[in-house]
C-alpha cells in the first residue's frame, strides 16, 4: 500500500495539551534506557573481582580459554534472545545440540557416507524440531513453555535409546577417520594462534551470530516484528505482522544454532555422549535474561545476551583459576541472575519515568 | 456510493448470536457513530469490517462489491483502517517504529533490504506535528505518550497509510475531558479530509458532537438507524440509556 502524500490534514489547535512538545531525554537517560545496560556492569564487576584474586585470570593465554567457553553459551543465546524478545522460550534447545551432533555422526557411520550427508540432514532435522516447536505452539496456543518441555523430553528420551539401540553403548563411534571430517573440523571446530593466544573458530562465528541477530533485530522488517510479537501480539496481528510466521521463523533460529553447535561438539570431540545438554538450555535463557531480556516478551538485545555469555565464562573459567570447587559456579551464576534482574528492572523503571 | 455497504449482516459464535441482520452504510466525508451497551455487538460488528472474523450471515459490500476478509491486513489493503482501544500500540516500541509497524519502509535489494530508520523517523515526526504533537525523540517508547497522544499516533498512521475508513474502536473511553475533545477534533478533521469515520463509542455526547448517523445495537441487533437530522441529543441519550426499558424502570423506582 503506498502512503497517500497528497492527502492535507494538517489541523492544528494551539493551546491544547497535545501540542505541547515533549522534552528530549538526555544523553545519560538514552544510556540508561539500554537493555545491555546492566549486563555491561555486571561483566565489568566479574572481571574486575577475578581479575583481582586470581592470579592465572591475568594471563592473555587465559583469555582464549574464556572466549571459548563464552562462545558456546553465546552462539545458542542469541536465537535464544530473539526467541525471548518474540514472547517465546524453547526448553529442547539444549537437547536438540545434542540430538543434532548425534543425527550426524550415527547417520554417516552407519551408512558409511561422507559425513557432510549427516551433516546436512541433521541441518534439517534441527529445523524440523524447531519447525514443529512453532507450530505446535502457534496452532495450540498452548504456552511455549509446555509445549518445548514436551519436546524437551522426547529429545532427551530418544537421544540416549536411540544410541543405545544402534551402537550399544551411550556414545556415538568415533568418526574422526570418515570422509569429509577434515573439512568440517576445519569450519566447526578449528583453533588458530593470534600472538600467545590461541582462539577457537567458534568465537568467530559467534561474533558473526551476534552481529547478524542485532543486523536483524534494529535493521530489518523482521525484527520490528519480533519486537511487536513479543511486546503485544493483537497489536502486532490488527496491524498485519505476520505473527504465526514469525514466530515460528524464531523457533526455527534456536534449531538452527542448536545444529551448528551441534556440528561443533561432534567434530570437536569427534563422538557424542548421548546424555549432554540437558541443563543448557536454562544457561542459554539465563545469559538473554542478564542481557537484558525481560521473561515478558518485546524488549532485550542480542549484543546483551553475548554479555551475558560472556559473563557465564568469565565466572565459569574464574572460578577453576582462583582455584575454588568449580561446584561454587552454579551458586555464583544464581547470584548473577538475581543481581542482573533487579539491575535491569530498576534501570528499566528510571528509564520510561519522566 | 458507500464506501462499505453491510445488509443484514450476522454473527454467530457457536450457538451464541452475537450479531443479527444488521445494516449499516459508511459514506466518505461521514461519521458513523455505532452506539451500544456492553456486549451489544459493537466489537463483533468492527472485528467483521476489519478483517478480524468473517460474518456468516448477509453481505458485506465494499466499493459496491461483495468482500470477506480473511485478515486485518486484506481489509488494510482495501484501505479499511482500524484504531483499537487498547491494543493500538506495542507499548515498550520507539514512536515510529510503532507508527510504521505492518508496513515498514525499507531500501535496498533482495535478503539485504532494511530499514529506512531515517526516512521512518522524519516521517513521524513530520506527520505527528501536523497532527499538533510536537515529538523531539521518536526514539521514545510509545508507552510514554498520554492516552489521547496515542490515539492520535493510530489515527495519524491510518491516514497517512492511505485509508478511506478509519473504525475508531471506544477511543474516548479511556480518557479524560480534555483529552477525548482532542481526539474529537482529530475525528471530524479525519472527516473533513474526506475519510469514511465509523465511530464506536458508548457515550452518546461524544457521538452527538461529531456524527452525522447514529445506529444503536442492543443485544446484537440494530435498536435504532438514525440520521442527525431525525435525532436530537436527548433522544439519543435516552435510547442509549435504556429508552422505553429506562421509563419503565423509573416508574417502578419512583417513590410514592
Amino acid at each position: 500500500m503506498h502512503p497517500k502524500k497528497s492527502l492535507r490534514f494538517a489541523p492544528r489547535f494551539p493551546g491544547d495539551p497535545a501540542t505541547t512538545a515533549v522534552a528530549r531525554p538526555s544523553t545519560g537517560h538514552r544510556l540508561l534506557a539500554r537493555p545491555e545496560l546492566g549486563s555491561v556492569v555486571g561483566m565489568v564487576a566479574i572481571f574486575v573481582f577475578f581479575f583481582a584474586i586470581a592470579d592465572p585470570f591475568r594471563q592473555a593465554t587465559s583469555m582464549g580459554t574464556v572466549l571459548y567457553v563464552s562462545s558456546t553459551i553465546g552462539i545458542m543465546a542469541v536465537p535464544v534472545a530473539l526467541l525471548m524478545i518474540g514472547g517465546e522460550f524453547d526448553l529442547s534447545a539444549g537437547v536438540n545440540v545434542t540430538a543434532s551432533a548425534l543425527t550426524a555422526s550415527m547417520l554417516s557411520y552407519q551408512l558409511s557416507v561422507n559425513v557432510w550427508v549427516g551433516v546436512l540432514v541433521s541441518l534439517v532435522f534441527a529445523l524440523g524440531v524447531g519447525f514443529l516447536n512453532g507450530f505446535l505452539v502457534m496452532t495450540t496456543r498452548i504456552p511455549s513453555f509446555l509445549v518445548t518441555l514436551g519436546t524437551f523430553l522426547m529429545l532427551q528420551g530418544a537421544n540416549i535409546a536411540i544410541t543405545k539401540q544402534v551402537t550399544g553403548q551411550v556414545a556415538t563411534d568415533n568418526i574422526s577417520d570418515m570422509d569429509g571430517f577434515g573439512a568440517a573440523k576445519a569450519i566447526f571446530a578449528s583453533s588458530f594462534d593470534v600472538g600467545s593466544v590461541t582462539i577457537r573458530v567458534t568465537v568467530l562465528w559467534w561474533l558473526l551470530f551476534v552481529a547478524v541477530g542485532t543486523w536483524i533485530l534494529l535493521r530489518t522488517r523482521a525484527g520490528n516484528w519480533i519486537f511487536a510479537v513479543g511486546g503485544n501480539v493483537d497489536s502486532a496481528r490488527a496491524v498485519g505482522v505476520p505473527v504465526k510466521q514469525t514466530k515460528i521463523a524464531l523457533f526455527m533460529g534456536v534449531g538452527f544454532c542448536a545444529w551448528f553447535m551441534g556440528m561443533h561438539r561432534l567434530f570437536a570431540f569427534s563422538t557424542v555422549q548421548s546424555g549432554e545438554g540437558v541443563g543448557n538450555e536454562f544457561i542459554y535463557i539465563i545469559a538473554a535474561v542478564i542481557g537484558g531480556c525481560l521473561l515478558t516478551g518485546g524488549y532485550g538485545s542480542a549484543i546483551g545476551a553475548a554479555f551475558g555469555a560472556l559473563i557465564f565464562g568469565m565466572t565459569n573459567q574464574g572460578i577453576v583459576y582462583a582455584g575454588w570447587d568449580a561446584d561454587w559456579f552454579k551458586f555464583f551464576l544464581g547470584v548473577m541472575l538475581l543481581f542482573a534482574t533487579v539491575l535491569n528492572m530498576w534501570v528499566r523503571r528510571l528509564a520510561v519515568r519522566r | 456510493m458507500s464506501l462499505i455497504e453491510m445488509t443484514g449482516v450476522g454473527k454467530r459464535y457457536g450457538t451464541i448470536v452475537a450479531l443479527h441482520d444488521v445494516s449499516m452504510r459508511v459514506n466518505a466525508g461521514e461519521i458513523t457513530c455505532v452506539l451500544g451497551d456492553n456486549g451489544a455487538g459493537k466489537s463483533t460488528l468492527i472485528k467483521i469490517m476489519s478483517g478480524l472474523h468473517q460474518h456468516d450471515e448477509g453481505e458485506l459490500l465494499v466499493d459496491g462489491e461483495p468482500a470477506r476478509f480473511g485478515s486485518p491486513r486484506a481489509a488494510l489493503d482495501r484501505g479499511i483502517a482500524t484504531v483499537y482501544q487498547d491494543l493500538a500500540v506495542v507499548a515498550l516500541m520507539p514512536v515510529w517504529r510503532n507508527f510504521f509497524l505492518g508496513s515498514e519502509l525499507t531500501k535496498g535489494f533482495g535478503p539485504l533490504r532494511v530499514l529506512d530508520v531515517e526516512a521512518m523517523r522524519r516521517i513521524t515526526r513530520d506527520e505527528l506535528a501536523k497532527m499538533g504533537i510536537r515529538l523531539n525523540d521518536v526514539e521514545q517508547p510509545i508507552g510514554t505518550l498520554s492516552g489521547g497522544e496515542r490515539q492520535c499516533v493510530a489515527i495519524a498512521r491510518a491516514i497517512y497509510f492511505g485509508a478511506r475508513v478509519l473504525i475508531l474502536d471506544e477511543p474516548t473511553a479511556a480518557l479524560g475531558v480534555k483529552q477525548s475533545g482532542v481526539v474529537l477534533k482529530y475525528i471530524a478533521a479525519a472527516r473533513d479530509a474526506g475519510l469514511g469515520v465509523v465511530f464506536i463509542t458508548h457515550n452518546p455526547h461524544h457521538a452527538y458532537l461529531v456524527g452525522d448517523h447514529f445506529i444503536l445495537l442492543n443485544r446484537g441487533r440494530m435498536r435504532l438507524d438514525r440520521k442527525r437530522a431525525e435525532i436530537s441529543l436527548d433522544d439519543l441519550t435516552r435510547e442509549m440509556a435504556g429508552g422505553d426499558e429506562l421509563t419503565a424502570l423509573t416508574h417502578e423506582l419512583q417513590r410514592t
